[in-house]
């Protein structure tokens, strides 16, 4: 009988949907920027920004699930390890939400309103800026490579707990459980 | 009066009232209205997968003959230099002028002739013309608002064209969910010396 405590089945399903999503959209955008223009360099900037957008709406729903709802206790480990993996959840949590930030103010002050999914417009919260655009461009970017760091130390160090330490840890965010 | 004085007289009158007749026949020329190229503006806007992109002509001329009161007998003439065409965005002004898109060092010029103008309604006039991009010529009617304070008038209108009835976008660029087909044109010409409405 397997008595690991678990997250919860929708703490489950948006951690491994969103991770797709980041995955593929970081994918594409790194990709994306080196292309020169083309209808598909086209394409690949307006999903790139479409699946943004989704991955901006669903961190809302994933938070206020995590809001509502505790993860389960940590498994046993030197506290150093323990606030060190605190930490980076936070930091993913608030790149998740600033990454697409920057990424949609990058969009709109270059002169290019996101439309999501092409038919629905939606605000451009910085005004169209030449300037402003050559600014925000590198934080978006700087922010995204920061989070594929954070999220390569996290698969890592969920491994380690894993098959080094044996704890069990990859059974808490194993689909199916719960 | 002898039978040579009334024939000369009757002659002379002839004469005279041949030299009149095509004055009174001849309709006075509209006078030459002035673009004045800083209150002036053409703009396009298209939409790429859905998101709406702007640009403007830099530069255009224009000859324009109208009184207001007598439209029909008035013409109008644009020049536009397709190589001003601008975005705001470095990309999208590098691609342009290639000859998929305006080809602009084929056609340094777009231009539009007008054949017919008519009253619309107060200050509003329709002018059919030829329009020429790229080598292809298609006509359109062009509603036309025209405001004025005093010897400054003002036109605007929009309409609508078919960017691949002008080839502007080839090749894999024709795929019309990529850019759409119908591009809204916009104007606001400031005009200088325009009779009155």
């Amino acid at each position: 009988m397997d008595s690991t405590p678990t997250y919860t089945r929708p703490a489950i399903a948006l951690h491994w949907l969103l991770a797709l999503a980041l995955f593929g959209t970081f994918a594409v955008g790194a990709y994306m920027s080196d292309l020169p223009v083309s209808p598909t360099r086209l394409k690949l900037y307006n999903w790139h920004k479409w699946a943004g957008v989704t991955i901006l709406a669903l961190s809302f729903v994933r938070l206020a699930w995590r809001l509502t709802h505790r993860p389960p206790a940590d498994v046993p480990m030197p506290a150093w390890q323990a606030k060190a993996s605190h930490a980076a959840h936070v930091a993913l949590y608030l790149l998740f939400f600033a990454v697409p930030l920057a990424g949609w103010a990058y969009s709109s002050a270059a002169g290019f309103p996101v439309v999501w999914f092409g038919v629905l417009p939606l605000p451009d919260f910085v005004p169209k800026d030449k300037a402003l655009s050559e600014l925000i461009k590198p934080v978006h970017a700087t922010l995204a490579f920061a989070m594929a760091a954070i999220v390569v130390v996290h698969v890592a160090a969920a491994l380690k707990h894993h098959f080094v330490d044996r704890d069990g840890l990859l059974d808490r965010m194993r689909p199916g459980r719960a | 009066m002898s039978a040579t004085t009334r024939f000369t007289l009757t002659l002379a009158v002839a004469l005279l009232a041949a030299a009149a007749l095509p004055a009174l026949a001849q309709p006075k020329a509209p006078a030459a209205a002035q673009l004045v190229a800083a209150g002036s503006e053409i703009a396009f806007v298209t939409r790429q997968m859905g998101v709406p992109v702007e640009g403007k002509f830099g530069k255009f001329t224009a000859q324009i003959a109208l009184d207001p009161k007598k439209p029909e007998a008035g013409s109008v003439a644009f020049a536009i230099d397709t190589g001003s065409a601008r975005f705001g965005a470095a990309e999208t002004d590098a691609e342009v002028p290639k000859s998929e898109w305006l080809a602009v060092s084929r056609f340094p010029q777009a231009t539009f002739k007008s054949t017919a103008i008519k009253a619309a309604g107060p200050g509003r006039f329709d002018v059919t013309g030829q329009l020429t991009i790229k080598g292809h010529t298609h006509a359109v009617t062009v509603p036309v608002q025209v405001a004025q304070s005093g010897a400054a008038s003002t036109a605007t209108g929009t309409f609508a064209i078919k960017r691949l009835e002008f080839k502007v976008g080839e090749g894999d660029w024709a795929d019309t969910s990529m850019v759409a087909d119908d591009v809204q044109v916009r104007f606001k010409l400031a005009l200088s010396g325009l009779a009155p409405l």
